[in-house]
């Protein structure tokens, strides 16, 4: 086993994670590097660790055992120097503040004056276009709305890495490629790293530039694959042969990793990741 | 994340759909108003006609008095060649108000502080919460003299008089703001606590710019009950310490004095009533005014 | 030790040592300090006074606690009817509901000079009256409030299965309205004692335990009024404790049963 690898923005060298006393193993032996500026996706069947691993990253679970190095530093050092933004699949806004004061909440509590908070802000609305609906509540916006802001709060104070745990997951198709494109955009514009938690094998090949496999739990990184599809993705790139190839390549990888070790049948109890029609 | 309360919705309604809207429920208001005046009214009538007993119980001047009467005695001298009743029950009120808002103030602050310590311990919380409900079995009026003996010689000049009762009031707001502020801080979605971690956020700043923005409903809830509970706990307060300036005061009054004149104990009441309902429509008015969430979806 | 036994005894650990500490600190105190008996006597001298006088005490404070029990049952279950009435028909609860939030407002204990006069001072149906009162409308406003806060996708459910209004009362609605059932009946156990022991101030039977205490006061026998008061919240407590017992059998699954805490 290599030693982590410090000029990456995160790097894992055998993360195992056991819960209930060693009962449940639920991530087992990762390794992991994720370079600055690439955007990658970890897929898998539910209950794979997907999750769990997006938050040992996030130093808000610790691992059993392994290393972890974000940034290049430890991932509680990350985190206290706020090196991370987070974005669940719930936005996870206060009802209590306007969409400008949520975005804000990171800045006011790493004590950013007023007028500097004030610029960001207005930036960060731009970004991901919600002009005019700075002064309104949460509940005042829709689903694909109220995760807008949740990025934008994530990317307000410029962090290197953006976790993302299935954000777009509880939300209707269409509103999910659009926002699917406009990640994108945000992704090139702001110059930050993704690692990014999916069901979703088209949204997993559409966005990333390397999609990690997870086989079912005990999860293990079953494969790698890289997306070597052109950017500036578009509508369009979900058309490409090229596309469902790779979406083949995912989904096949996924099938081998749901198996059993000594059967050639999935596991029982496990669901496949849900297919939808490319 | 919704928190079930309710709220003050800025929705766009026209002005004249909103105007209505008030209107109905004015007319609602004002139709329960007179159907309870026509209720007791009748009652009486009807008690009377039949000579209705229950126990000890039956309808006349002195048990039911008419409302007109209650509401007419306010205008009648309190006593022979005295002030009018209603000035009198006004510097009462004053009085006995100053003694609750007191007690209010100090009872809510020391609740809330109680309930922001107990959030951020399990140990105190299961050490201290059966202590802090047992506290509210105690009969306040029964130890009320004793505070007062107690409390009375530690006070400045000014605060002499009332002092004692102020504390009698915050002893009946303490318990519903510490349950309740204990209850609304912990109540933070788990996901929103993650973020504030995502944040390295201290304890000091999750309490304030999460745990108690997310309370305020359970909070205010909880104020609701206590500003007329410091009226009731400044009037019980009165009676031991044989405070005559207060609505306690008048109220052992006018029970003294209830065969000759029993108009002036109900409109006593009736004032004692009204103390109490502007007290709770003050923290109402306040509510509406710092706590904005989420309309109910509920049926 | 069971893990069950062993997780009721950590839970009732800390208040069990706050205690026992409690009690000696109070003597220690009161005997280092000396402080007056009219103040606060020793635990030790109000254990000797409520055994050396506890049938006095007793038959006093059963006598109040039958009077705040009575009202109790007669206010709750009147509280209970009334917010079911009020939650089938949402234009009588508009209409009331305002007066009923201000009638929790008023004083109730200012009434009881009234209920004398009507009910005779000595008996105990004056202080029942006042106690099933001040019973009444924190239920009632309660479970209102919990019969209709059912979220909405569950009515629309039951809708969807074309049952009727009485279906979903007894299925969805009344099930939901039990944590806030409880929440008013514990507040009502409380507010039951207060009325049944002040009400006893303006006047009462002679052998109630307000009426015992405000006479042992009068007297100087301070003793007497503590174990008095002492006992008076023993009983309040045991009436609570046993409302949050049902409470927790029937509710056992709720998380404000079970409990949270703060990171």
């Amino acid at each position: 086993m290599s030693a982590a690898d410090t000029s990456a923005v995160v790097s894992l060298r055998g993360v195992s994670k056991s819960f209930a006393g060693g009962g449940v193993t639920a991530l087992s032996s990762i390794d992991l590097d994720v370079r600055p500026g690439e955007f990658v996706s970890l897929i898998g069947p539910s209950g794979c660790g997907k999750s769990t691993l997006l938050r040992i990253v996030g130093d808000l679970v610790e691992p059993s055992s392994g290393e972890v190095v974000v940034n290049g530093k430890s991932a509680r050092q990350a985190r206290l120097d706020r090196d991370y933004g987070i974005v669940f699949q719930d936005a996870v806004l206060y009802d209590w503040r306007t969409v400008a004061k949520n975005i804000a909440l990171p800045l006011e509590l790493a004590g950013w004056s007023g007028a500097r908070r004030a610029e960001r802000v207005r930036d960060m609305v731009e970004l991901v276009e919600l002009k005019g609906f700075e002064g309104h509540h949460p509940w005042q916006l829709s689903g694909g709305m109220q995760q807008r802001v949740s990025i934008a709060r994530a990317l307000s104070f410029d962090p290197a890495l953006l976790l993302m745990d299935e954000p777009f997951g509880a939300l209707d198709e269409m509103t999910r490629e659009r926002l699917n494109g406009e990640l994108l955009r945000i992704w090139e514009a702001s110059g930050s790293t993704i690692v990014f938690v999916t069901h979703s094998i088209s949204e997993a090949v559409f966005l990333s530039t390397r999609v990690v496999v997870m086989s079912r739990r005990p999860g293990r990184i079953a494969a790698v694959v890289d997306v070597d599809l052109q950017h500036p993705r578009n509508a369009d790139t979900r058309e490409e042969p090229r596309f469902f190839e790779l979406v083949t390549a995912v989904r096949d990888r996924l099938r081998e990793g749901g198996l059993d070790e000594d059967s050639t049948a999935p596991g029982e109890g496990e669901l496949l990741v849900v297919e939808e029609t490319p | 994340m919704a928190i079930a309360a309710p709220a003050s919705t800025r929705s766009r309604v026209l002005d004249s759909e909103r105007a209505r809207h008030v209107g109905q429920r004015v007319g609602l208001f004002l139709a329960v108003l007179v159907f309870l005046w026509g209720f007791w009214e009748g009652f009486r009538w009807l008690a009377e006609s039949v000579e209705l007993r229950i126990g000890q119980f039956e309808a006349n001047d002195r048990t039911m008095p008419h409302i007109h009467d209650i509401v007419g005695q306010l205008f009648e001298p309190s006593r022979r060649n005295g002030p009018l009743l209603i000035d009198v029950l006004w510097d009462a009120t004053l009085f006995t108000a100053k003694e609750a808002a007191t007690g209010f103030v100090l009872g809510a602050l020391i609740g809330f502080a109680l309930g922001a310590v107990l959030a951020h311990s399990g140990l105190l919380q299961r050490g201290l919460v059966p202590y802090i409900v047992a506290s509210q079995t105690i009969p306040i009026l029964a130890v009320a003299p004793m505070v007062v003996v107690w409390v009375n010689p530690r006070l400045p000049d000014g605060l002499k008089d009332w002092g004692a009762v102020a504390v009698i009031a915050a002893y009946l707001t303490f318990f519903p703001v510490a349950i309740n502020t204990l209850r609304g801080l912990t109540s933070v979605d788990p996901q929103a606590l993650e973020l504030m971690r995502s944040y390295a956020a201290s304890r000091w700043r999750v309490l304030w710019k999460l745990r108690v923005p997310a309370a305020l409903p359970f909070i205010f809830a909880a104020l609701k009950i206590a500003a007329p509970a410091s009226v009731v706990g400044a009037i019980i307060g009165e009676l031991p310490a044989s405070i005559q300036d207060g609505l306690g005061g008048a109220i052992l009054n006018f029970n003294q004095y209830y065969v000759t004149s029993p108009t002036s104990l109900w409109a006593t009441n009736l004032i004692a009533a009204l103390l109490g309902i502007t007290f709770f429509l003050v923290v109402l008015a306040a509510e509406r005014l710092v706590v904005h969430r989420a309309p109910e979806h509920v049926a | 030790m069971s893990s069950r036994a062993g997780r009721i005894a950590a839970e009732w650990l800390p208040a069990l040592v706050l205690f026992v500490a409690g009690i000696a600190l109070w003597e220690g105190a009161v005997r280092g300090f000396g402080i007056q008996n009219f103040l606060l006597p020793a635990p030790s001298a109000i254990a000797d006074t409520l055994w050396a006088d506890r049938g006095e005490l007793w038959s006093a404070a059963f006598f109040t606690f039958r009077e705040a029990v009575a009202g109790f049952v007669l206010g709750c279950s009147a509280g209970f009817l009334a917010a079911v009435v009020l939650a089938r028909w949402r234009l009588l609860q508009a209409a009331v509901m305002p007066y009923a939030i201000a009638a929790g407002a008023i004083p109730i204990i200012a009434f009881a000079p009234i209920t004398n006069n009507w009910f005779g001072v000595t008996g105990m149906t004056s202080k029942i009256v006042i106690a099933a009162i001040l019973c009444f409308f924190p239920v009632m406003v309660n479970t209102t409030r919990g019969l209709t806060s059912v979220p909405a996708s569950a009515i629309e459910l039951m809708r969807s299965y074309a049952a009727s209004e009485a279906t979903i009362f007894r299925r969805v609605r009344l099930p939901n309205s039990l944590p806030y059932v409880f929440s008013g009946l514990k507040v009502a156990t409380v507010l039951a004692m207060i009325g049944a022991i002040v009400g006893d101030y303006f006047g009462g039977a002679p052998g109630a335990l307000g009426v015992e205490i405000r006479r042992w006061v009068g007297i100087f026998a301070f003793d007497q009024a503590w174990a008095g008061i002492v006992l008076a919240s023993l009983l309040g407590i045991l009436f609570y404790g046993s409302v949050a017992l049902v409470e927790r059998m029937t509710m056992g699954w709720h998380p404000s049963v079970r409990g949270a805490r703060a990171e």
